[in-house]
C-alpha cells in the first residue's frame, strides 16, 4: 500500500522547515536507513532517513521549497511492485520517514500527531460563536469590555507583544538571558525586540543562570524592572538561591525598604522527548515560596495579560510557560492595554457534575476530557487556576459547592503537588459539599523517561481525566 | 617541540602599602593623607567599630543579642572602603562590614536591631539605597553587578561597592559576578577582606592561587592587593578603583589582606582550630594602633584627643545599646508585613489569625 512520507520535525517545537535537497528521485528503490533528503531550519540541518523499504513513487515537494509544514506529505512511498498510480491515492498519514539528527535531541515522531491525541498546533479553544451546540458555555470574558474584537495569536506572539508593550510603556523594563538578543530567543519569544529596543535593553548574557539571575535581582533592587528569561526552568535550578533567598525575601528582610520587581520567565514542564533533566515541572516548587508570585498561563490571552501584570508587579514573579503551548493559537483581545490580574482563576466552561481544576498545559487534557464527557452526558466545570501564588481557591471552592466533586490535573509529580494543596483546602473549607474523594492527577513519580513510549505513559492523558471524572461521579 | 610556543598572556599583581606595622610611612603617602583631620576621622571610624563590636559581643554573651560577627582587626577594610565612596554610590555589605555601614550613616542602633532579629534594623534612613547586610555567602556580588547595570543603563556616574570575605571568593556567585562586570565594563568595585580564615578553613585551603586578587585576571578586570590593616592604603586603592569605574573604565577587584583576630561569630570558638601564637602576632599588625602611631608621630594626635574620641564612641554605642534594649518588640503581625508590596488575600487571613492568637 502506498504511504506518504511526511515532513519530519527536527525538534519538538519545529513547525516548518526548508526541504533543502532530495537525495533520491522518483523510481528509486530505498531501504530502511537510506538517506532520502536534507531538511533545514533556522537552527540546524539534518539528514532524513527512510524507515520502510519501497520505491519512491512520487516527490510531492520539490527541493528548495521553504516553509514546509511538519507532517505535510513530501513524497509517496510505494511497496515493491506497486504501480506508480497508487501514489495518487496514498491516504495513510502514517509517517514513513525517520530523522537522524546530530545531537539526537528529538525523534521525528515527537511532534507527529497521534491517533489518540490532538495535533499540537490545533487550537484547543474554539473561537466564541463556533462552539458546538452541546452543553458547552464559554462564559463571557469578564476581563475585556463589551464589543472587544479578538485576533488569533500564538502564545509565542502574545508573550512577545506583552514584553514589547511593557518595554514601550516603561523605560526601566529590560530583558536579559541566554540567546534573547541576536538569536531572538531560544524559542523565538523575543523576536524583534532587539531591533526595537537595542542592546542596552535586550541583553545576551554569559551562560550562567545563577549569575544573570543574581544580576537581575540586583538591578531590581536598584529600581529597574528586569525580565529574566531562562531558556528553560530546568536551568533555573542553578539560580534558585538567588530567586528564593534574594528575590523573594529581601523586601521582608530589608524592613520593606528594598523590593524586587522582577519577572523570571521561560518554559516549564515536559516538552517532548527532552529527557529527565529537561522536562521538570516546577509549579509546586515555586508556589510554596512566600514572597514570590507564580503564574502559569494556558491560553495566549492569559499569557499576554498575565505577563503584562507580572512586569508591572512590584514583587518578584515566576512566570511558567510551556514549550508545547508556544505554537498554539488562541483568541487574544485586540486592546491597547489588556491585562489579567494575578491571583484570579478563570472558569473555561461551566458544568454541574464535576469540577476539573488545572493550569498550563494540563488545561488541554481538562478541556478535551470535558468535551468527551459532555457527549457521555457528564457536565464538567473546568477551572484554569492561571496563578498558583496567590491561588484563587475561592473560585475552586465555589465551583465544588455546586458540583460536589473535584479532579485536579497537572504534569508535575504527585508528592506535595498543587492538587494536594487544593485537596487540603477543599477538605477544610468544603468538606460537607464533597460527595467523593478528590482525585489528583499528576505525572508519574519518576524522572521523565526519554523513550517516546515511556514518556507518554509518564504524563497525564485526556483518558486519565475522563476515567477520574467517571470515578468521582460513580459512573 | 611542536610548532611554536609563545607567551600569549602574562600578568602581575601589585600590592599597595603606605604605613608599616608600626605606623611609619613606607614612602611618600597619597595626597589625601596630608589632611590629618581626615585621617583622624578615619581613626574615629575604626575606633567606633571596635567599641561597637566589643559591646555587641557583650550583649550576645549576656543573652541580649543574637549571633554576631565581630570585625576586630579588620576595621581598616570597612572604613577605608566606605570613606572612598560618594554618598550617591551604593554599598553592598557582607555580615562583617558594620564599619562601612556606620561611615555611610547607618547607626549602631540599626545594627543592633538587625542582629537582635528585627528587620527594622535593615531600614537605613541615612543610606536608603545601600543594601541590607548579606548573610548568604556571595549572593551580594551579582547583586552589585545588577546595581552597576542599572547605573550604566541610566547613565549615572555612580558606583556599586560590594564587600565579602576570602571564603566567598570560592563561590560561583563571585566568579560569575566578575565575568559579567568584565564583559559589560560595569562600574563596580569588589572589595575582598582576606582575613585568612573562613570559619575554620585557612586561606591556604580555600584556593591554591598565590593571591585572590588574580581572580580578576581571568575575568578581564583590574585586580590589586592592598595591606588591609593600613587604612590609608585601603582608602587609596578604593578611591582609585571607584574613580576609574565612575569614568567608565570598568570594574576592579581589591584584595585587602587582613586578619580575623577574633572568632568567626559568637557561635564559634577559634581557639579550637587556630594557634594562639598566630593570633598574638596579628595584634602587632592591627590597624587602629598603626594609624594612631602615625598620627602621634605627625604631632596630630595626643592623649586628650584619644580620650575624647574613646569617650564619644563609647557614649554613642552605649546610647545605641540602650535604645536597642528599650525598643518595642515587633508585633506578631510583623512577620507578614513587607512580605509583598501588598499582602495577597490568603495571607491577609493568615495574618489576621496570627494577630488573634497573639491578642488572645
Amino acid at each position: 500500500m502506498a504511504t506518504n512520507i511526511l515532513m519530519p520535525a527536527l525538534s519538538p517545537t519545529m513547525e516548518e522547515g526548508t526541504l533543502a535537497k532530495w537525495l533520491v528521485k522518483e523510481g528509486d528503490t530505498v531501504s530502511s536507513g537510506d538517506i532520502l533528503a536534507e531538511i533545514e531550519t533556522d537552527k540546524a540541518t539534518m539528514e532524513f532517513e527512510a524507515v520502510d523499504e519501497g520505491v519512491i513513487g512520487k516527490i510531492l515537494i520539490s527541493e528548495g521549497t521553504e516553509g514546509v509544514k511538519v507532517n505535510e506529505p513530501i513524497a509517496v512511498l510505494l511497496e515493491e511492485g506497486e504501480d506508480a498510480s497508487a501514489a495518487d491515492s496514498a491516504g495513510s498519514a502514517a509517517p514513513a520517514g525517520g530523522a537522524k539528527q546530530g545531537d539526537g535531541a528529538a525523534a521525528p515522531d515527537a511532534a507527529a500527531p497521534d491517533a489518540d491525541e490532538p495535533a499540537i498546533d490545533e487550537p484547543a479553544v474554539k473561537a466564541p460563536g463556533s462552539a458546538p451546540a452541546a452543553a458547552v458555555t464559554i462564559p463571557a470574558e469578564p476581563e475585556v469590555p463589551e464589543g472587544t474584537t479578538f485576533k488569533t495569536q500564538t502564545v509565542r506572539e502574545a508573550l512577545r507583544d506583552a514584553m514589547a508593550e511593557e518595554m514601550r510603556r516603561d523605560g526601566d523594563v529590560f530583558l536579559m538571558g541566554e540567546e534573547v538578543a541576536e538569536y531572538q530567543g531560544a524559542y523565538k519569544i523575543s523576536q524583534g525586540l532587539l531591533d526595537e529596543f537595542g542592546d542596552k535593553r535586550v541583553i545576551d548574557t554569559p551562560i550562567t543562570e545563577h549569575g544573570f539571575a543574581g544580576v537581575g535581582v540586583g538591578a531590581a533592587f536598584a529600581g529597574l524592572r528586569p525580565i529574566v528569561e531562562f531558556m528553560t526552568f530546568n536551568f533555573a535550578m542553578q539560580a534558585i538561591d538567588q530567586i528564593i533567598n534574594s528575590a523573594a525575601k529581601t523586601l521582608y528582610m530589608s524592613g520593606g525598604q528594598m523590593g524586587s520587581p522582577i519577572v523570571f520567565r521561560g518554559p516549564n514542564g515536559a516538552a517532548a522527548r527532552v529527557g529527565a533533566q529537561h522536562s521538570q515541572d516546577y509549579a509546586a516548587w515555586y508556589a510554596q515560596i512566600p514572597g514570590l508570585k507564580v503564574c502559569q498561563p494556558y491560553s495566549a490571552a492569559d499569557a499576554k495579560g498575565l505577563l503584562k501584570s507580572a512586569i508591572r508587579d512590584p514583587n518578584p514573579v515566576i512566570f511558567l510557560e510551556n514549550e508545547i503551548l508556544y505554537g498554539r493559537s488562541f483568541d487574544v483581545p485586540d486592546l491597547d492595554d489588556f491585562t489579567v490580574p494575578i491571583g484570579k482563576a478563570k472558569i473555561w466552561r461551566q458544568g454541574s457534575d464535576v469540577t476539573i481544576v488545572s493550569f498550563g498545559i494540563g488545561m488541554t487534557y481538562a478541556l478535551q476530557a470535558a468535551d468527551e464527557l459532555a457527549e457521555q452526558g457528564i457536565s464538567a466545570e473546568v477551572v484554569d487556576l492561571r496563578s498558583l501564588r496567590p491561588m484563587d481557591t475561592v473560585t475552586v471552592i465555589e465551583s465544588v459547592k455546586k458540583t460536589n466533586r473535584c479532579v485536579t490535573v497537572e504534569e508535575g509529580w504527585p508528592v506535595a503537588s498543587i492538587g494536594n494543596h487544593i485537596s487540603a483546602v477543599l477538605m477544610q473549607q468544603a468538606f460537607d459539599y464533597l460527595d467523593a474523594p478528590v482525585i489528583n492527577l499528576t505525572g508519574k513519580d519518576v524522572p521523565m523517561p526519554y523513550a517516546a513510549n515511556l514518556e507518554k505513559l509518564a504524563l497525564v492523558t485526556t483518558k486519565d481525566v475522563i476515567d477520574a471524572v467517571k470515578s468521582v461521579t460513580y459512573r | 617541540m611542536p610548532g611554536t610556543v609563545e607567551t600569549v598572556a602574562s600578568f602581575s599583581i601589585r600590592r599597595t602599602a603606605c604605613l608599616d606595622a608600626d605606623g611609619r610611612p613606607l614612602g611618600p603617602l597619597p595626597e589625601f593623607a596630608a589632611d590629618t583631620d581626615f585621617l583622624a576621622r578615619l581613626y574615629r571610624g575604626m575606633v567606633l567599630t571596635r567599641i561597637f563590636d566589643e559591646k555587641a559581643v557583650a550583649l550576645q554573651r549576656t543573652g541580649r543579642l543574637g549571633t554576631f560577627a565581630s570585625s576586630l582587626g579588620q576595621e581598616a577594610v570597612a572604613v577605608g572602603a566606605a570613606s572612598a565612596m560618594r554618598p550617591e554610590d551604593v554599598l553592598l555589605p557582607s555580615f562583617r562590614d558594620q564599619g562601612a555601614q556606620f561611615w555611610r550613616g547607618g547607626t549602631p542602633e540599626e545594627c543592633l536591631l538587625y542582629w537582635g532579629g528585627s528587620e527594622r534594623g535593615s531600614r537605613s534612613a541615612a543610606a536608603p539605597e545601600d543594601f541590607p547586610i548579606c548573610i548568604p555567602v556571595g549572593t551580594q556580588f551579582p547583586h552589585a553587578v545588577g546595581v552597576a547595570t542599572a547605573f550604566a543603563l541610566r547613565r549615572q556616574p555612580r558606583v556599586a561597592l560590594v564587600m565579602g570575605g576570602d571564603g566567598a571568593t570560592s563561590r560561583g556567585d563571585f566568579a560569575e559576578a566578575l565575568v559579567f562586570a568584565g564583559v559589560w565594563t560595569l562600574p563596580v568595585v569588589f572589595v575582598i577582606a582576606n582575613n585568612q580564615w573562613a570559619i575554620s578553613v585557612p586561606r591556604s585551603q580555600q584556593c591554591a592561587a598565590q593571591t585572590l586578587a588574580q581572580k580578576a585576571i581571568a575575568a578581564g578586570i583590574e585586580g590589586a592587593q592592598v595591606d588591609g590593616n593600613d587604612v590609608i592604603a585601603v582608602h587609596h586603592a578604593c578611591d582609585r578603583a571607584l574613580d576609574r569605574a565612575r569614568r567608565g573604565g570598568g570594574a576592579t577587584l581589591i584584595e585587602a589582606v587582613t586578619y580575623r583576630i577574633t572568632d568567626h561569630t559568637t557561635a564559634d570558638d577559634a581557639r579550637r582550630y587556630r594557634d594562639d601564637a598566630e593570633v598574638s602576632a596579628s595584634w602587632k599588625r592591627e590597624p587602629v594602633a598603626r594609624l594612631r602611631n602615625y598620627l602621634v608621630a605627625q604631632g596630630a594626635w595626643a592623649k586628650p584627643d584619644e580620650e575624647r574620641v574613646l569617650a564619644e564612641c563609647r557614649a554613642t554605642v552605649e546610647a545605641a545599646a540602650e535604645a536597642y534594649l528599650a525598643a518595642e518588640p515587633e508585633p506578631a503581625t510583623a512577620m507578614f508585613d513587607d512580605l509583598y508590596a501588598a499582602l495577597p488575600e490568603d495571607l491577609q487571613a493568615q495574618r489576621a489569625a496570627v494577630r488573634e492568637r497573639a491578642d488572645g
